[in-house]
Parts: structure tokens; C-alpha cells; sequence
């Protein structure tokens, strides 16, 4: 990652000379990219990219290399790594790739599973705990005395560019605060301090307004102040404030409507509404920009309906339209402006949010679409997100929809709950909100708007390959790493190298200034210690590896234990276990090889070390080491035992008091084992080249029996057991494979024992010589996903059953596949996939159905990212694909996001 | 020499082939020509994949154009030198 910079010397057309000069060094790129505006940005090869402002153009004293200087043969220029000089970090953009591995649970109790990937190469690798939801900031937190129940931000001016009051309402008071340097208690704001408020705004150009049970207060620039009171013993239940209206409802549902007019002066119309039921919530849009009034006011009943109510001076309060709603509403509906379209927000109190469109024109309500987002009440704030207006809904989570480049995004926030919230804009924060949680003032800011998951990051010290997660929250990971040094043979080689400077020095000559300049720069050279995240590992050469297994907590990166192996020794797989033969204890199995070399692959030794489980996962105690063949690639647990590959054999070992004691063995696979996954008798193994075999474990007579197999070479590099009768399959090229037993698959000849005892089928599979099963499994779903695939899991990512399949890839992607549940769906999903594909939106001219049939040709799966670009096309386009559906463009739309949502974000 | 003709023919058709398809065979391919095509192809594929790059530059644990460049000289001769021509 040694940036340099060359400065090449001309004489007309030719290169006289070539200047070199170490510049600073950054992690290794793909590719960089300098902009005019003095920028570098880094696009790293394995992690994050960065980007780097050019401080300075590398005009110091740093030695230059010259070509015209000579150099020996086998001689070379040196020069000394440094931290960052002529460039300073200015942004770093997450990226996971590669993903090793990764497993799904919700370990933080949360409402949705959380991810925890292992990424990076190298030093830089990290544990990476992904969540669905955006990042958010705490900025400031204060505490309030008693229970504030409500907060609102209010500038005293209209053109006001940030928030000048925080107003708190508490149960019998309110407080405003001011914002300023420091948040201050302000007593002669106008608002009046002695009653709850239900809600205050800005009105006009520079009054204020504050809406509290007993009436409405107008607070006029020159602080004077109008005030209506309610009328006898009745009290105001709701309200609704924009810049120039005011609507309350009265304690049994009576309407009030007050406008502002040309000087200033808030007017009662003449008229009230008598509601047939009590208002529960109402909603005033924002004046549109060069109009008088918003038209319509919402008005949420409590006989689980919202009225547009037209607030036109020609049908002032005549109701415009209904909507019966599913459940109650909810204190807190609001209207949203979003791009030219009026869309209403309604909270319900079982914790839905619905969203509907409101004709600008006649006021009508159509195009509905709900979303569950959690099981309290849903309360609807209004806030401000990249200058538009955005809504927060507050249910057992936060959620936030908002728009962000021409995209709605619904996304809930990673942070505790919250009670009540406002948008808050000021000189340190300028697009932020401030909310109520149990007492406390708290002021948040958004950050990474767009990304659909938040990452929190651990570094490990080598590539980890390999994690398992125990319930009580720990977690048991594997690094390894080829071409490394393990931490106590770096300090020996570093002392080494120390010792031969000295004695090369004493070598030399014997002049005693020297001898002395020479022991302190080993002593230097011996206490150096360049982070290796930044400057890289050194590198011992081909065959050496370095490896680690660790134990830590992976919600706080907290590591609890770390196991160095030695030099050359290689952990490759992991397997929690408990034996029949000692239920009440859990066993850690590592499969651990010497000296192996990567291509031609062969290994010099190789161990299973087992360990105790202490505790809930808190320590591993040694227990013993089993010498076998070859290198254990896969494990997996198997009926009270553990089934273990041992190279191209897959073995059946239990636990014994001095080593694993080895039960059962089969030859059947004919290269190399990858993957073992078991399912009651069944036990599924991966070859690297020759896909998945499916054999029948015969308690009997206690063999493993190989009863079916694939028909078509596939380089699997991950295994995920849907039922006992399908495996997904993923592969080195790219491909996702669904392989499913045809239903009338025997397992077991009972008649056909066999000399060689081999299940149906004994003529072809005589000891493995012609390696094959006259049983095939077929094929039932095939996708060329594009990326080599490293992970696959059956999971379920939001509350519920809905189980999904989950894949990583070595690029850094996170996809899922999806089950379609009936067969209008698959035809509906079908049929816009091929509307899709002749619409031939690929950016490089492929053909889609060419290039998802890459390898095998794509098999029962519909592309859904493709589909998902219907929502890209022009509005004619879109029209005229969905008439052929016989649909409208937004009932696509809606049907695309609900299938999504139901098993995913 | 019609057959002379044919003959003739057969061979400029596979030198044709030969030279828009790198690798394509013939009856007389020996076994260092295969292979040596195998590995050729094998390493251009490796390189041209992004994925499969990166998974023998993580294996391995080098930068992704120090594995290109290893696998570029290995392109040059992947099998060794040709065998020697055995005089018949």
C-alpha cells in the first residue's frame, strides 16, 4: 500500500530520468483516483475505501531515488514507513468485502435477527455485527425534571434559518428552553408556563402559537397577546398547526377552524363541525408555497375512520372523503408533502402505519399500503431529513421514512426507545432531532442516510474463516492466515535481526562511536512497531501460516480467550458439540493441520484438538489431541457423535478419555471433503469438485452408506440443509442450487447388502471405483448470482416464520432468496421479470436471461433485484407493463415492497 | 488431387480455427499441447473472474495484482518446455 510519487524528467520527447519518492502509504487499492478538487480516493482492494484530501504534494526531505544513481545487482534503495504526512483522512466508506462467513440471531433480544459477518484479509480484517437500521448520534442528553410527555422546536421567525426554542410539555407545566451555546430556561418567550401544552408552532412571519387545553395563545411579535379561550367547561382534545392555520377539536368532537389573515390576525371561522364521533388525531399540511391555506385537514375519529375535511373559504369544514381504517388511530397522524403527491400518514394504535393518497384536487383517499411496525401505537412526528419533510413513526421501534436520492426509504433507527420527538435544526447540528425518552432530553443526528444496514466493527489480527455462535451471547471464531508470522516468531525473527545488525557491525569494524550508534538503532528497530492494520504484516514466505482461535462476545467485541497456535499449524474448522456419552458437558472441536501447502495441496500432519467448554462459552480448557491423515476440513454433529472429513473420507468419531475415538468411516467422495450437513439419518457431504453426496448412516450394522448423488460437477464452497430432502448449494463460480431427492428415493436396499456394503445400486458403487450412485438428485432452482458464494443460511431476518435463504459473497454482497407461497405470485413475479428483461436495462449490454444462465441454465428463480427496477422505469413505461399484468403501477410497486418486507428490509 | 485438394483444405480450415480459437485441437494434439492450453485457459479465467482472483489472493494472501502477475508468467509455460520431437 506504498504510495509513491515519480517525477519523470523530459528533454523534449525523451525520459531523461526517473525521481522516486516514498509519498505515504495507504491500504492496498484496486484502483485510485485523484480529483481536481485535491482529492484522493482510495478504492481499497479487501475493506473500506477511504478518501484522502492531498495536505501536501510531497515536497520534503524524504529521500529521492534517482535512476541516474547506479545501483549493484541485488542492491536496492530503503526507505522508512511513517504515518500519514501529505495526506489526511477525510471519509472512509464501509465495505465488507471479502465475507468469509457469517451467521444470523438475535442475540441483542432486538425485534430483528442481527448478522454477524467475518471480512477483511489480513490484518484488517474485522467481526462485523450488522443491523438493520440507521446509525444514529447522540449529540447531547440532558435530564428534565418530572415527566415531560411532549417537545416541540419552534423558530421565532419564519425565515429564521435554525430552531430558537425547545418547548417541553409536562403533565401540568411547560418549559422552553432556548438554543444556544448551552440549552437554557427562557421565562419570556410568551408561552405560557403553567399549563401542558398540546401543541406550538410558528405562525405567519413572526408571531408564535400555543394550542393548551383551556385555549389558544397567539404571541404577537411585539410580544402581545391574543387569547381565546374554550368555550364553557369544555376543553381541546387535539390540534392541528400549520404557518397559517390553527383546527382544534373540542372535548366531544366539535371542530374549530381559525386562518390567519393579510395583517396578521388569527380568525375563528363562524362555523363549528359537530364530528359523529370524538377526534382521536388531526393533521394540517404545509402551506403550499405561494397559497393562502393548506386544503385539507385530517381528522382520525374514533369509529376507525379519517375524514378529509375541506378547508376551502367556499366549503369551509364540509367533509371531502372517508377512509375506514383497520384499527383505531392513534394520537399523532400527520400529512406529508413529498414531491408534487400528498401522501397522509396515519398511525393505528395495533402498531401499523398506513400510508394514503390524498387527491390535491377532490381530496380523495386511494392508493393505501400498510406496514407493521411493531406492537405499540404508532405516533407520527414530523421531521426534516436532507431539507425535505420526512416522518418519524415511534412504535415499540423508530422508524423513519424519508427520501433520499428520489428513493422512499423506511428504515427503523438503531437506538433505544423513544416517547415523543421533533426535527431540530441549529448551528451544530443542522438536521437532527430532538426527542423524549424516560425523562431525558435527547438531542440525535442522523447519519449514513440510504444504507440499509449499520455496521458495527471489531478488528481481528488474522483472515478469520470460520464462526460459531453459542446462545448465551459469546461466540468461538477461527483466523488463519497463510504467509504470516505468529506473534511469538515475529518477535524472534525481529530479534534475529537485531542481533545480526550487531554483529554485522562488529564485523565491520571496531570503532566504538559506531558500535554504540549501532546498538541503539536495534534497540530502535526492536521497539518499532508499525500497526499493522496500516503498514501491513511482514511476510515470511509461501507454506508458513499463523492462526488463532478466539473466543469473544461478539455485541461488544469484547475478547474473552485467544489460543495461538504455532508456527505453521492451520485451524480450518470448528464444531461445537455435546456426546452421548457426556450430555451434561459441550466439546470444541478444531481441525488444525501442519505444514500444508496450497497447491499442490498436501499437508505435513494433522490434529483434531478438543476442548472443553467452560461455562456458558467463557473458556476453553484443553482436553486432548487426536493425530489423522489428512487435513479436517468439515464438521458437523451428528447423533450424540460428530462426523468429521478427513481429506476425501468422512469418519464418525466419538469422544474418548485420551483422544477421539474413530467409530465408522466411508471413502465414498472421491477428491476432497468441504461441507457435512446431517439431518436425522441423513448426512449430506460436498465434495470440492463433485458436488453432493447423500448417504444413510445404518446404525446396524454401523455404516455410512452413499444412497444418492449428483449428476453434474459443481465446486461447492457452501451447504445449507433446507429439509431432509433439499440442500441449497453454493459454488466457487457463482451459482445458487436448490437439489432435491426425487420423491421416490430409497435409501436403503434392504435385500441388497452387498460384499462391499454399499446400499441400491451395489453394481455401480463397487467400493467407490466407478464413484457413483444410480440414484440423481435434480436440480430444482438454478441462479448464477454473479459472485463466488461463502456462505449460506437458512434463517429468518424479521420476527416471524418466515424463513429465508440468506447468502454472503466473497465480494462483500448480502442477498436473500425468497419462497414464493403460491402460484399467482410466481406468475405475476414471472411475467414482470420478462417484461423486465426486454426492457434491457443492463448498463453493459448483457442479456440477462444469458447471464443468470451463466453456468446451468436459470431454473425456477426469478431475479427480484430485477424486478425491483420497475420502480426506475418511466411512468409510460411502467403504465404499460403493468396494463399488461392487468394491474396498475402502483399496485406493483406495493406488491414488490410487501413481499420484501415480509421477509426482509 | 482431388484428395490432395481435400486434405489441403482441412488443414487451412484448422489453422483458421486454430487461429480464431486459441486452443481448438486436432487428431495429432499431444498431450503437452492439451495441457498446456488447459492451464492457459484456466489461468486467463482466473485472472478475468473477479471472484475467483479473490479467492486465491485471499488463499494465498497476496495482493491481487501480485497473483495476476504470477499467473501471467505462468501462462508463458504452464507444462515446461515442449517435449522433444522423437524423429520417426
Amino acid at each position: 500500500g506504498d504510495v509513491f510519487k515519480l517525477t519523470l524528467e523530459t528533454d523534449e520527447d525523451l525520459v531523461t530520468e526517473i525521481r522516486l519518492k516514498y509519498f505515504d502509504t495507504v491500504p492496498v487499492a484496486a484502483s485510485m483516483c485523484v480529483l481536481r478538487t485535491g482529492f484522493l480516493f482510495v478504492a481499497s482492494e479487501f475493506g473500506n475505501h477511504y478518501l484522502y484530501q492531498i495536505a501536501h504534494l510531497g515536497d520534503d526531505d524524504e529521500p529521492t531515488f534517482s535512476s541516474a544513481i547506479p545501483l549493484d545487482q541485488g542492491d536496492t534503495f530503503y526507505f522508512a514507513p511513517r504515518p500519514l504526512r501529505n495526506l489526511v483522512m477525510v471519509d472512509e466508506l464501509d465495505s465488507l468485502c471479502p465475507v468469509m462467513d457469517c451467521q444470523v440471531a438475535d442475540l441483542a433480544r432486538e425485534d430483528s435477527a442481527q448478522l454477524f459477518t467475518l471480512c477483511g484479509r489480513g490484518p484488517r480484517s474485522s467481526l462485523r455485527v450488522l443491523r438493520h437500521g440507521l446509525e444514529i448520534s447522540e449529540m447531547a442528553v440532558s435530564d428534565l425534571p418530572g415527566s415531560p410527555n411532549a417537545v416541540w422546536t419552534v423558530k421565532r421567525f419564519s425565515d429564521e434559518e435554525f430552531d430558537s426554542y425547545i418547548v417541553v410539555s409536562f403533565v401540568n407545566a411547560t418549559l422552553v428552553l432556548s438554543i444556544g451555546e448551552t440549552v437554557e430556561e427562557v421565562t419570556d418567550s410568551g408561552f405560557l408556563g403553567t399549563t401542558p401544552t398540546l401543541q406550538c408552532g410558528q405562525l405567519g412571519a413572526d408571531a408564535l402559537v400555543q394550542v393548551y387545553p383551556d385555549g389558544i395563545r397567539h404571541i404577537r411579535a411585539d410580544k402581545r397577546i391574543n387569547e381565546w379561550r374554550a368555550p364553557g367547561k369544555r376543553i381541546i382534545a387535539r390540534c392541528a398547526v400549520n404557518q397559517r392555520q390553527v383546527a382544534i377539536a373540542l372535548a366531544g368532537g366539535e371542530l374549530v377552524y381559525f386562518e390567519m389573515d393579510a395583517a396578521g390576525q388569527l380568525n375563528e371561522y363562524t362555523e363549528r363541525k359537530d364530528m359523529s364521533a370524538d377526534v382521536v388525531c388531526m393533521a394540517l399540511g404545509r402551506v403550499p408555497p405561494g397559497e393562502q391555506r393548506c386544503r385539507f385537514l385530517a381528522v382520525g375519529l374514533s369509529d376507525n375512520t379519517v375524514r378529509i375535511v375541506s378547508l376551502d373559504p367556499a366549503d369551509c369544514l364540509a367533509p371531502l372523503s372517508l377512509q375506514a381504517l383497520p384499527a383505531p388511530p392513534d394520537g399523532g397522524g400527520d400529512v406529508g408533502w413529498s414531491a408534487g403527491t400528498h401522501y397522509l400518514n396515519i398511525g393505528l394504535q395495533n402498531g401499523v402505519l398506513l400510508r394514503a393518497l390524498i387527491d390535491p384536487v377532490t381530496g380523495d383517499l386511494s392508493d393505501t399500503r400498510t406496514r407493521y411496525l411493531g406492537s405499540r401505537p404508532v405516533k407520527l412526528f414530523r421531521v426534516f431529513v436532507q431539507g425535505s419533510e420526512a416522518v418519524l413513526a415511534i412504535s415499540s421501534r423508530s422508524w423513519l421514512y424519508y427520501t433520499y436520492q428520489s428513493r422512499f426509504h423506511l428504515t427503523p433507527l438503531s437506538y433505544g426507545s423513544l416517547e415523543f420527538a421533533s426535527g431540530f435544526s441549529s448551528e451544530q447540528c443542522l438536521e437532527g432531532i430532538v426527542a423524549i425518552s424516560a425523562s431525558t432530553l435527547r438531542i440525535l443526528s442522523l447519519e449514513k442516510l440510504g444504507t440499509v444496514f449499520n455496521q458495527v466493527t471489531f478488528p481481528l489480527q488474522y483472515t478469520p474463516r470460520r464462526l460459531l455462535l453459542h446462545e448465551s451471547g459469546q461466540a468461538v471464531l477461527i483466523e488463519t492466515e497463510h504467509n504470516a508470522f505468529t506473534e511469538d516468531s515475529k518477535q524472534q525473527k525481529k530479534r534475529q535481526i537485531a542481533q545480526e545488525m550487531l554483529e554485522q557491525a562488529g564485523a565491520d569494524g571496531d570503532r566504538s562511536g559506531d558500535a554504540q550508534l549501532v546498538r541503539e538503532m536495534a534497540a530502535a528497530f526492536l521497539s518499532e512497531n508499525l500497526p499493522e492494520p496500516v503498514f501491513g504484516a511482514p511476510k515470511p514466505g509461501a507454506g508458513m501460516w499463523a492462526s488463532v482461535i478466539r473466543v469473544m462476545r461478539p455485541l461488544t467485541g469484547q475478547t474473552a480467550q485467544i489460543i495461538r497456535l504455532q508456527q505453521n499449524e492451520a485451524a480450518l474448522s470448528i464444531c461445537l458439540c455435546r456426546f452421548a456419552c457426556n450430555p451434561m458437558e459441550s466439546y470444541l472441536l478444531v481441525g488444525i493441520v501442519k505444514d500444508m501447502t496450497l497447491a499442490p495441496r498436501s499437508v505435513g500432519g494433522a490434529v483434531l484438538r478438543t476442548y472443553r467448554v467452560v461455562g456458558a462459552l467463557e473458556r476453553l480448557d484443553f482436553l486432548h489431541e487426536t493425530a489423522v491423515e489428512d487435513a479436517p476440513q468439515a464438521m458437523c454433529p451428528f447423533q450424540g457423535r460428530v462426523l468429521v472429513s478427513v481429506g476425501r473420507v468422512l469418519r464418525i468419531y466419538d469422544l474418548g478419555k485420551q483422544k477421539m475415538l474413530r467409530k465408522c468411516e466411508t471413502k465414498a467422495l472421491p477428491n476432497y471433503i468441504v461441507s457435512v450437513a446431517a439431518f436425522g439419518d441423513r448426512v449430506v457431504a460436498a465434495d470440492v469438485q463433485e458436488s453432493v453426496f447423500w448417504m444413510r448412516y445404518r446404525a446396524s450394522d454401523n455404516q455410512l452408506l452413499v444412497f444418492a448423488d449428483d449428476s453434474l460437477p459443481r465446486w461447492v464452497t457452501c451447504l445449507a440443509m433446507l429439509d431432509q430432502f433439499s440442500v441449497a448449494v453454493g459454488d466457487k463460480f457463482g451459482n445458487i442450487s436448490v437439489l432435491r431427492l426425487p420423491p421416490d428415493a430409497v435409501e436403503d436396499d434392504a435385500d441388497d447388502v452387498g460384499d462391499l456394503g454399499s446400499a441400491r445400486g451395489s453394481l455401480f458403487d463397487r467400493g467407490g471405483l466407478l464413484g457413483s450412485s444410480s440414484q440423481k438428485c435434480v436440480a430444482e432452482c438454478t441462479f448464477h448470482v454473479g459472485e463466488a458464494l461463502s456462505s449460506l443460511r437458512k434463517t429468518s431476518l424479521v420476527p416471524g416464520e418466515n424463513d429465508c435463504l440468506l447468502y454472503t459473497t466473497i465480494s462483500g454482497s448480502v442477498g436473500i432468496a425468497l419462497p414464493l407461497a403460491s402460484k399467482e405470485e410466481h406468475d405475476l413475479f414471472q411475467h414482470l421479470e420478462l417484461h423486465l428483461r426486454s426492457q434491457h436495462l443492463s448498463l453493459l449490454g448483457r442479456d440477462h436471461l444469458q447471464f443468470r444462465s451463466m453456468y446451468f441454465p436459470n431454473r425456477r428463480v426469478i431475479d427480484g433485484d430485477l424486478c425491483e427496477m420497475f420502480n426506475n422505469l418511466e411512468p409510460a413505461r411502467q403504465k404499460e407493463i403493468a396494463q399488461e399484468l392487468d394491474r396498475t403501477p402502483s399496485e406493483l410497486s406495493k406488491k414488490l415492497e410487501d413481499i420484501r418486507t415480509r421477509f426482509a428490509f | 488431387i482431388s484428395v490432395m485438394g481435400e486434405r489441403f483444405n482441412v488443414h487451412t480450415q484448422l489453422e483458421h480455427l486454430q487461429a480464431k480459437y486459441v486452443g481448438t485441437g486436432h487428431a495429432d494434439t499431444n498431450k503437452w499441447e492439451w495441457l498446456t492450453n488447459q492451464h492457459r485457459d484456466t489461468c486467463a479465467s482466473v485472472q478475468g473472474h473477479p471472484d475467483l482472483l479473490n479467492m486465491i489472493a485471499i488463499a494465498e494472501n497476496e495482493s491481487r495484482a501480485r497473483v495476476r502477475f504470477n499467473l501471467m508468467e505462468k501462462m508463458l509455460q504452464p507444462c515446461g518446455p515442449p517435449p522433444e520431437k522423437t524423429e520417426v
